[in-house]
């Protein structure tokens, strides 16, 4: 058990030698590891799990066996999940030892660099929300959601306790809300959508004395883009419910401020940036307004000097964090997802206001140009709705099951809302396939 | 040892902010498919060429501390060297699907995921386990509310949670967000919970007590036995916080020990680099009674009724047949050797509590945790709880410090006594460690909570345990004016949370004037 050689027995990653060992056990006194466990024998596990050890290259080569067993599809799937090209470059810096083995800031003068990089990520989210406060990071999009939620039953300035969200929120969004309002005094309604965006006439008839929070997103989950944020606003502000826009970094680099229209919260899902496809993993973003600064939920990196007077960062306004204010914290946010925020803050250091704004500019360009390609073929219809589009829209068929089974077949994925309904993402990873994916529309609805 | 952190800079500004560098204004309105109404007048950022771009953030990695760069025993954190195959393999780009695709075509993530949810049952001696809580905390809330949901189905509302006063924050967090009361429990005398005070803190209105063993000051509590029957007696179920899992593996179960609901932290007792404070991941077991109610989906062999069945390690594992599922008569989950044949699919439990992230999780931690666990193997896990052990207690007996109560597992809280912690902890900067987490737990006066971890060898112990005494016996004075060879001196945290400013838009503001002074 004490040998160092790996793949052989023990922890390949104990760099003990049997004499280091040895010598340690013998300055306390005990014959073996085990006589210092302070377990008692009935709850002492004598058994094996049978799990046998296994060298480096076995493992990498058994996982890549396993991950071949995924199709290699094309995707052209969005819905709250995308996926942009990442430069190297981010891979290759943000994988720095330095940054990628480190922990959370607690001794500030040893982790200026962090610190540096999270004050950059939160002041990134600053300008593209126009809201003065980002936290630096939440789980994700739905997780953000759900604790801007929450900031709402904290404040004084909102009494109502009506959570209104649209109908076709994204189950997982939805899902994670009702969760996080459980053991608070908030519940969760609907309000219905008019042409894939919010019907205002439906939401100011619901909207009331009753309401703690609005929620509204552009684009929405089927991509469009909300043609009347401010209107939304407005009508939250009537009632003095807070205000939440749901949005990610990419597109509010082309989209109205959500402070110029009224936002009182911002959420998403800013792994758009930074991340690659990871299966559902996200990067939570959340901006709020100064006001509500105390009852943030999450970190905060801010400005302060050192005792030589130079400037310096810090973790601060921690007395809201769970690890000083237990019960009354804001949240219970420990470990986030701090190294992704700093990849997301490096891509957009990348690719400058600039290239931030090309970006933006394909995901409408693209997903008109694909939704007219499709829209041409018999039988197919695109987009289902007169708006906008970022990214992603939806198509009209027959058969939609059969219709994705058949793209399926021709290597492609796409989403399908119902029987009558898919929807299709393009992005600049999967934009050179598009003609193909026409094409392949084109056969399978022949 | 002698060490001094990279610093760059100018005499009032370490490296310069990415907007110091740079900054662009554009109008994204002009020239845009989209109508004017629909788009922002303005977009100021900076835009780096990359060499620019490689520069600042190197800059800015050296000066960080990592646990590739040395010693960092935060107490309850857990940061032990990450082994860097496990990140090779994260990057797998077949891996790298997006979350919607059709069960059948990412049978690959499903084999993956499936695997992982038997070895950490496995490990834990739980029934079943969800990998979906995007890290610890997450973990802990989606136990309270399986536990939450658990009473309420069976008409039994309650409304109290017990932590123990030692806990980590997160717990008291935890139980306020599910709405429930938090009862605080004293600890006894000897540093574990207190049995007689337990009884007379559970009633019919206790959901739930929640503890980690070993606990905060690496205690075991050795009445644990006592301890779940008398908050299952009471009705209550008993939640294991897997902070400290690293010191068990192997040694000991906690659904052995009697508790219902765990959560593991596998950043912490696996793989996966903490990345500055994130991302990590809290997959969280369970009993049998209480797999209903774990969030949707979960992931199964296709044709099967959903594993609900525990690995019983203790009587009838084997290493020798792979039965990391012993009990069972199925093949148990490609816990070994992979089977193209076997098929995945999704499932939704029957009551299950709904969601707790937007999709599956953090999918990349998983992986990691994954590629660890086959790595290590029965022996390796024995072996890092053996070491960690060994280390903690090996470090303890060096130091000119004492270390109240034990004995202790991986970790201990030394005690600074008559110095401040915090400034001992400054003063450890320079000698190239990181110091241990101070002045928590509350239960030992100006504590130094450490844990060495299994990664530290004897001659690192040794350094670590000079840096420390070094760092005691230095005077206030000496401490006061430490740290001097990081990149920032002591840094004011007061003014920063007197006057916050938390972005570059703050200091514009509040800086105007020198900005100017300085040109550009």
């Amino acid at each position: 058990m004490s040998g160092r050689s790996a793949g052989v027995s023990g922890s390949p990653f104990a760099p003990h030698t049997a004499d280091e060992t040895a010598a340690m056990l013998d300055a306390l006194g005990v014959d073996e590891e085990a006589d210092l466990f302070d377990i008692p024998d009935e709850v002492a596990f004598d058994g094996e799990f049978g799990i046998p050890q296994r060298g480096e290259r076995a493992v990498v080569g058994d996982l890549r066996e396993t991950f071949a067993r995924n199709d290699d599809l094309t995707e052209f799937l969005g819905r709250g999940h995308y996926s942009h090209y990442v430069p190297a470059v981010v891979d290759d810096l943000s994988s720095r030892s330095e940054f990628l083995t480190s922990y959370t800031q607690y001794q500030p003068e040893i982790t200026q660099g962090f610190l540096q990089a999270l004050f950059e990520y939160q002041s990134i989210l600053v300008e593209l929300t126009g809201l003065p406060v980002a936290n630096c990071s939440m789980y994700d999009a739905a997780t953000a959601l759900a604790e801007a939620a929450l900031l709402s039953d904290r404040l004084r300035s909102t009494s109502g306790s009506t959570v209104l969200v649209p109908e076709n929120l994204r189950d997982g969004k939805r899902g994670t809300l009702d969760n996080y309002v459980d053991g608070s005094d908030l519940s969760v309604e609907t309000y219905p959508y008019a042409d894939n965006t919010a019907d205002l006439d439906a939401l100011g008839e619901l909207v009331g004395e009753d309401t703690a929070f609005v929620y509204a997103e552009t684009p929405t989950v089927t991509g469009a883009i909300e043609p009347d944020l401010a209107a939304v606003g407005d009508l939250a502000d009537e009632h003095d419910a807070l205000f939440c826009v749901g949005s990610d970094p990419v597109a509010l680099s082309l989209l109205e401020e959500p402070a110029s229209v009224g936002a009182d919260v911002v959420v998403g899902e800013a792994g758009a940036l930074g991340l690659p496809a990871s299966y559902g993993m996200g990067l939570g973003l959340f901006a709020c307004r100064e006001e509500y600064l105390r009852q943030v939920p999450g970190r905060l990196v801010g400005e302060s000097e050192d005792a030589d007077d130079r400037r310096a960062f810090t973790l601060t306004l921690q007395t809201r964090e769970q690890h000083i204010r237990k019960e009354r914290a804001t949240s219970n946010i420990c470990t986030n997802q701090a190294w992704v925020a700093l990849r997301a803050a490096m891509h957009a250091a990348y690719l400058g206001p600039d290239g931030l704004v090309d970006l933006a500019e394909d995901c409408v360009r693209d997903a008109a140009s694909v939704a007219a390609s499709l829209d041409a073929l018999d039988g197919v219809e695109a987009p289902l709705d007169d708006r906008h589009h970022f990214r992603e829209f939806t198509v009209g068929v027959d058969d939609a099951p059969g219709v994705a089974a058949g793209l399926e077949e021709h290597g492609f994925a796409v989403h399908t809302l119902d029987d009558g309904t898919l929807q299709v993402c393009v992005t600049d990873l999967n934009v050179d396939a598009a003609d193909d994916l026409v094409a392949a529309f084109a056969e399978v609805t022949a | 040892m002698n060490y001094d952190q990279a610093r760059y800079g100018d005499d009032d500004r370490n490296e310069p902010l990415l907007s110091e560098k740079d900054s662009t204004e554009v109008d994204p309105g002009e020239g845009s498919a989209l109508p004017d109404d629909l788009t922002r007048d303005s977009l100021e950022l900076p835009g780096l060429s990359e060499p620019e771009l490689a520069r600042h953030y190197t800059r800015l990695s050296q000066m960080n501390w990592s646990v590739e760069a040395g010693p960092y025993p935060l107490g309850s954190c857990t940061m032990k060297y990450n082994p860097s195959f496990a990140d090779d393999v994260a990057a797998d780009p077949n891996a790298a699907v997006h979350p919607d695709r059709d069960p059948e075509t990412v049978q690959g993530n499903l084999e993956l995921l499936y695997g992982l949810q038997e070895y950490l049952a496995t490990i834990g001696g739980m029934d079943a386990v969800t990998l979906q809580p995007p890290a610890g905390a997450a973990g802990e809330f989606t136990g309270i509310a399986v536990a939450k949901a658990y009473h309420e189905r069976n008409g039994n509302d309650r409304s109290e949670v017990i932590v123990p006063a030692s806990a980590h924050g997160t717990n008291f967090a935890t139980a306020a967000m599910a709405g429930y009361d938090v009862v605080e429990l004293p600890s006894g005398e000897d540093g574990r919970v207190d049995v007689e005070a337990l009884e007379a803190a559970v009633s019919d209105d206790t959901a739930a007590l929640m503890l980690t063993n070993p606990n905060t000051v690496g205690l075991f509590e050795r009445d644990i036995v006592e301890i779940a029957e008398i908050v299952h007696d009471a009705g209550g179920l008993l939640y294991y916080d897997g902070a400290n899992l690293n010191a068990l593996l192997g040694r000991a179960r906690p659904g052995d020990m009697g508790f219902d609901i765990m959560h593991y932290n596998v950043h912490k007792t696996f793989a996966t680099p903490h990345g500055g404070g994130g991302p990590g991941a809290g997959p969280v077991g369970v009993v049998e009674e209480l797999a209903e109610f774990l969030p949707r989906p979960r992931v199964r062999k296709a044709g099967e009724a959903g594993r609900v069945g525990a690995a019983d390690g203790s009587d009838t594992a084997t290493a020798a047949d792979g039965g990391a599922l012993a009990g069972h008569d199925h093949d148990h989950g490609n816990a070994d050797d992979h089977d193209d044949e076997v098929e995945y699919e999704l499932f939704d439990p029957e009551h299950s509590i709904g969601k707790v992230h937007g999709f599956s999780g953090n999918w990349l931690v998983l992986i990691r945790a994954y590629a660890y666990i086959r790595r290590l193997g029965d022996e390796g896990l024995l072996d890092a709880s053996a070491k960690a052990v060994l280390n903690a207690n090996y470090l303890a007996s060096l130091l000119d410090l004492d270390v109240p109560y034990g004995p202790f597992h991986h970790e201990f809280a030394a005690t600074a006594g008559e110095r401040d912690a915090a400034d001992v902890a400054k003063g450890m900067l320079d000698y190239g460690v990181h110091p241990p987490t101070t002045k928590w737990p509350e239960m030992v006066p100006e504590a130094m909570l450490t844990e060495p971890t299994e990664v530290e060898n004897k001659r690192s112990l040794e350094d670590l345990a000079n840096a420390f005494n070094e760092a005691f016996a230095d005077t206030d004075e000496e401490l006061h004016a430490a740290p001097t060879k990081t990149a920032s001196r002591r840094v004011d945290q007061t003014s920063a949370a007197r006057n916050p400013r938390l972005s570059w838009h703050a200091l514009d503001e509040s800086r105007n004037a020198s900005e100017n002074a300085n040109g550009e």
